[in-house]
């Protein structure tokens, strides 16, 4: 190989992208699809030819064996990684390849297995941060460095809605506390009100129950149904928890080794034969 | 000619900025701080082969105890400074580093910043401006416009780079290092004792930057004054983070790298007006395309 | 309507804009004993006049710099870089107004020079705010340390006729601003400085850019433009110190570029780091330190030697005992807080008591900051308007 050669290797190494996904939209009945699906690291395939469907209104489970490839399709769904193949389609429309913000701007909003909030700040302003791409709450740098009418309204319009949504969640008299100080299930439902802040069609959980005791797992399913019904919300949840897949999703699909093992209805997909095999093992 | 010159006296440069950039490397990769004050640490070690020179008035005796004479305290004054800059470095690591371990990297930051700050004002007070140090300026070889000192500058940078390799990968105490290095917690459970691993990281890091110091002496310009080894000091940083800052190997890389370009840019006159600017800017080209520098591992972060 | 201006009156947070009260006052008084005093007196205050006019500077740089290190959570070691950047650009327009336009109204200059300064250095800190978006920590910090150097390399050597050579650039018809109101200018712009910085903070784009700080993962899937937001930041700190450029390069009619070294922008960061990241105490710490060095500096005959001596002990020290893990309890124990409780004895109020919520000892950047020295700030857990990023009270 002469110098040349290996002077466009390199350059191809570090700066050739994976070609890029051509967006085409179209035509779905479905809040959320996506077309297989698929990401490889290196040589593993985390996930592949993985596809979903997911109606409006839907509780949407995505279970599996640990290092199935869950929260890998959390992660592609969201933008933090780009699939190497497949698309996928929020009522249709191509979300493929855009950055993480857009993706949550178009409509997608997620939690995060180890909880991420904004710790240093307080929680009615953990919700205003979500708040802030909102149209209506519109107010550019220009306006808020010189104070005029409008920051003020947008700032109290935003903060009046950050405490509705506190209010839902049971947030509100701890509206003033850092986020780091409060409990465990709280935190949980403040990363739940942050994420409803943005205003999305749909709501990725993933495993919004761990480390959850019984009753704060059956005040987070009512929650959750509560969520879908108010919000007029899609939901799609990672959970190890069967009793509380079983008592909240309407369908599910089980991952195993990055390929979808069965979907279906939750009742009979759980009890298919092989996904009781991927969990036991043997 | 003027080439093969300039070549060979970057690769002698570079030698200097490696073994400066190994403390840095490692003090990174162990300690997990930037230890502003090495570059200091040269400094110190100058003024100590011009202190060991002023009290035992070995520097001027050339006349009496010829040339063999001459290099015999040279030498004498190198492992004097060595002595003193190990000492010194675990002093600085006990005294304002030690206290702050496990506070915030800032901190460390800043304290360091203090004490590069302090051992400036402590020469200052010494004598202020710059002092000629009488280190014997070695022969020219005969070849081009390099002397014995270029030679041996090269030599020392190969076998410290070649030692530290082995110490580090062979050694009980390099293994450990390394541990330490990957996960401090975890070590300290397999039984290392990590405050000696840090203080060692320390003095192997001061003694390398004394060796530095005396070469760069010997080769360069053989005047010392407290801001002596800022400059050095940078750019060995500069050549750590090229090569990859927490990588032995980066170290060298970076370090020789950055001595050719410097030498290179000697060749023409503009060129050499931009020097630094030019090294500087190779940096964040680096790091615009290897966000690690050139040896380093990137760290994924979990989602 | 004599009612509604009074409750409009009476609902401003009068507390937000201390700062600003505090500042306007002094400044006006000693403005008018500068102004007014003559012969001997005049010639006693001028070491005075001095001082204020660096203190002036230093609190500009170091309230610029607290936005990056402090709110954006990015190291920055090239402050110097973009100051410099200010000063040799307004020198320029400045020799321009009056060689070529014959312009030598002071007011005109100040004008020009500063928005000159500002936007040049602004546009430096977009360009230096690029490598940001891949970069963090030490690696960010290296690179905006290598681009002081390289900034100050190319003003060394690029057209002498222009910027001056290795020699520095003078400023035509030896321009100065007279130092007898040189500070009161100087002042006007920290007045400036700390509003616009303080009201980019406490609005949704100062949320987003402490978001970013907190966890930028969590903001991006929030939906916050981290390049934007980021950039904003770098922008923003930029173009005010250039702007303190500006007025340094107006003070002393040179401007040579050795001095914009890296150890000039560290100083300005150990003055914000100092200061707790924070607005206020950034202000208070460059107050302080530009006292301490005057002081130092002033002392005669042998003792202004140990002046960097005594600095880097205090520097040290102070760090060491605000850090040290090792002195948790005794900080715990004698601090500020507890000291200033047992002298005034505040009457015990259960409700605005909630535990660990109401401390604000935290700011972290994205080097894991864990503690840090932020002193005066506690969030009002009574009212509705809480504090947010290290300062007393929120938006209205």
């Amino acid at each position: 190989m002469n110098i040349k050669e290996k002077f466009v290797d390199f350059f191809k190494a570090h700066f050739k992208k994976a070609p890029k996904h051509k967006r085409v939209d179209i035509e779905s009945e479905y809040v959320l699809e996506t077309k297989e699906l698929g990401i490889t690291f290196g040589g593993l395939k985390a996930a592949q030819d993985v596809n979903l469907k997911i109606k409006k209104n839907e509780i949407y489970g995505l279970i599996g064996p640990n290092g199935a490839g869950k929260t890998t399709v959390f992660n592609l769904l969201t933008g933090v990684y780009q699939p190497t193949t497949g698309a996928f389609y929020l009522n249709g429309k191509d979300l493929t390849g855009l950055r993480q913000d857009k993706i949550n701007q178009m409509g997608f909003a997620r939690t995060f297995q180890n909880i991420r909030l904004f710790n240093n700040m307080t929680v009615v302003r953990n919700v205003m941060v979500g708040l802030s791409n909102q149209p209506e709450y519109k107010c550019s740098l220009f306006e808020s460095i010189f104070r005029l009418p409008r920051h003020f309204k947008t700032e109290k319009a935003m903060r009046k809605r950050a405490k509705e949504l506190l209010d839902i969640f049971g947030l509100l008299d701890e509206r003033n506390n850092l986020a780091c100080n409060l409990p465990y299930g709280k935190q949980r439902k403040l990363e739940i009100a942050r994420a409803l802040a943005t205003n999305p069609k749909l709501l990725l959980l993933d495993e919004p129950a761990a480390g959850m005791n019984p009753n704060e797992t059956e005040d987070l399913v009512n929650t959750i149904k509560y969520i879908r019904d108010n919000f007029d919300m899609t939901i799609l949840l990672i959970e190890h928890d069967m009793k509380f897949v079983s008592g909240l999703c309407d369908r599910i699909t089980v991952l195993n080794f990055g390929t979808v093992l069965t979907e279906g209805k939750t009742k009979e997909a759980l009890n298919n034969p092989e996904v009781i095999k991927a969990y036991i093992g043997g | 000619m003027e080439f093969l010159e300039k070549l060979i006296l970057g690769i002698s440069d570079g030698g200097i900025y490696a073994m400066i950039a190994l403390g840095y490397t490692m003090v990174y990769g162990i300690a997990k701080m930037l230890n502003f004050a090495h570059g200091d640490v040269i400094m110190v070690g100058g003024y100590s082969i011009l202190i060991f020179f002023n009290t035992t008035g070995l520097g001027f005796a050339y006349e009496a105890t010829g040339i063999r004479g001459t290099i015999f305290a040279s030498l004498i004054a190198l492992v004097v400074s060595v002595i003193v800059c190990t000492l010194l470095g675990i002093v600085i690591e006990k005294l304002a580093y030690k206290p702050l371990r496990g506070s915030s990297p800032l901190a460390v930051l800043i304290t360091a910043i203090g004490v590069s700050m302090l051992l400036q004002s402590i020469a200052q007070l010494y004598r202020k401006g710059s002092n000629a140090v009488p280190i014997y300026q070695f022969k020219p070889t005969g070849i081009f416009d390099i002397t014995m000192a270029t030679v041996f500058t090269l030599g020392m940078s190969i076998v410290v780079m070649f030692s530290l390799t082995m110490f580090v990968k062979r050694s009980k105490t390099g293994r450990a290092m390394i541990a330490v290095s990957e996960d401090k917690g975890a070590a300290q459970l397999m039984g290392i004792n990590v405050n000696n691993i840090i203080m060692i990281t320390f003095a192997i890091g001061s003694a390398l930057a004394a060796l530095a110091g005396f070469c760069s002496l010997a080769t360069g310009s053989s005047f010392v004054q407290p801001g002596y080894g800022s400059m050095p000091g940078i750019k060995a940083f500069t050549a750590a983070v090229i090569g990859g800052i927490g990588s032995i190997p980066g170290a060298m890389l970076g370090g020789i790298l950055l001595g050719i370009i410097e030498n290179l840019c000697m060749l023409n006159d503009t060129l050499a007006n931009y020097k630094d600017a030019i090294e500087f800017s190779i940096l964040i080209i680096v790091l615009l395309i290897k966000p690690a520098g050139l040896l380093g591992k990137k760290r994924r972060e979990k989602v | 309507m004599m009612k509604k201006v009074l409750s409009t009156f009476k609902s401003i947070k009068w507390k937000h804009y201390s700062v600003y009260l505090i500042i306007a006052v002094a400044v006006a008084i000693l403005g008018y004993l500068s102004l007014s005093l003559d012969g001997k007196a005049s010639r006693a205050f001028d070491t005075y006049r001095s001082l204020l006019g660096d203190m002036s500077i230093w609190i500009i740089l170091a309230v610029s710099l607290s936005l990056v290190v402090g709110f954006l959570g990015e190291l920055s070691l090239g402050h110097a870089g973009f100051m410099s950047v200010g000063a040799y650009l307004g020198a320029v327009i400045t020799n321009v107004l009056i060689a070529n336009l014959k312009i030598e109204n002071t007011f005109v200059i100040i004008v020009v020079s500063v928005f000159v300064g500002g936007v040049s250095a602004a546009a430096c800190g977009f360009i230096v705010g690029l490598p940001a978006l891949r970069l963090k920590g030490d690696y960010l910090a290296i690179v905006t340390l290598a681009f002081g150097e390289i900034v100050r390399v190319i003003f060394k050597n690029a057209n002498p006729n222009i910027f001056g050579g290795a020699g520095g650039l003078q400023l035509k018809n030896y321009f100065t601003i007279d130092r007898k109101y040189f500070f009161i200018i100087g002042f006007l712009f920290v007045i400036l400085t700390i509003a616009v910085i303080q009201n980019t903070i406490r609005s949704k784009h100062g949320r987003a850019i402490t978001a970013i700080r907190d966890n930028e993962i969590a903001a991006k899937a929030t939906g916050i433009n981290v390049t934007k937001y980021k950039l904003m930041g770098f922008v923003i700190s930029a173009a005010f110190a250039g702007i303190a450029g500006v007025l340094m390069t107006l003070k002393d009619g040179t401007v040579l570029y050795s001095k914009f070294d890296y150890n000039y922008s560290i100083e300005i960061l150990v003055i914000v780091v100092l200061g707790g990241m924070g607005i206020n105490g950034s202000v208070i710490a460059a107050v302080f330190i530009s006292l301490l060095n005057w002081k130092l500096t002033d002392m005669n005959g042998s003792l202004s030697d140990y002046k960097n001596l005594i600095y880097a002990l205090i520097l040290i020290l102070l760090i060491i005992y605000r850090n040290a893990p090792a002195l948790k309890g005794f900080r715990e124990k004698y601090n500020f807080r507890t000291l200033w409780a047992m002298v005034f004895k505040p009457k015990h109020n259960p409700a605005k008591d909630k535990g660990d919520a109401v401390r604000w000892d935290v700011v972290p950047t994205k080097i894991e900051m864990n503690e840090v020295l932020s002193t005066d700030v506690v969030i009002d857990s009574t009212g509705d308007n809480s504090a947010d990023i290290g300062e007393r009270g929120g938006n209205k």
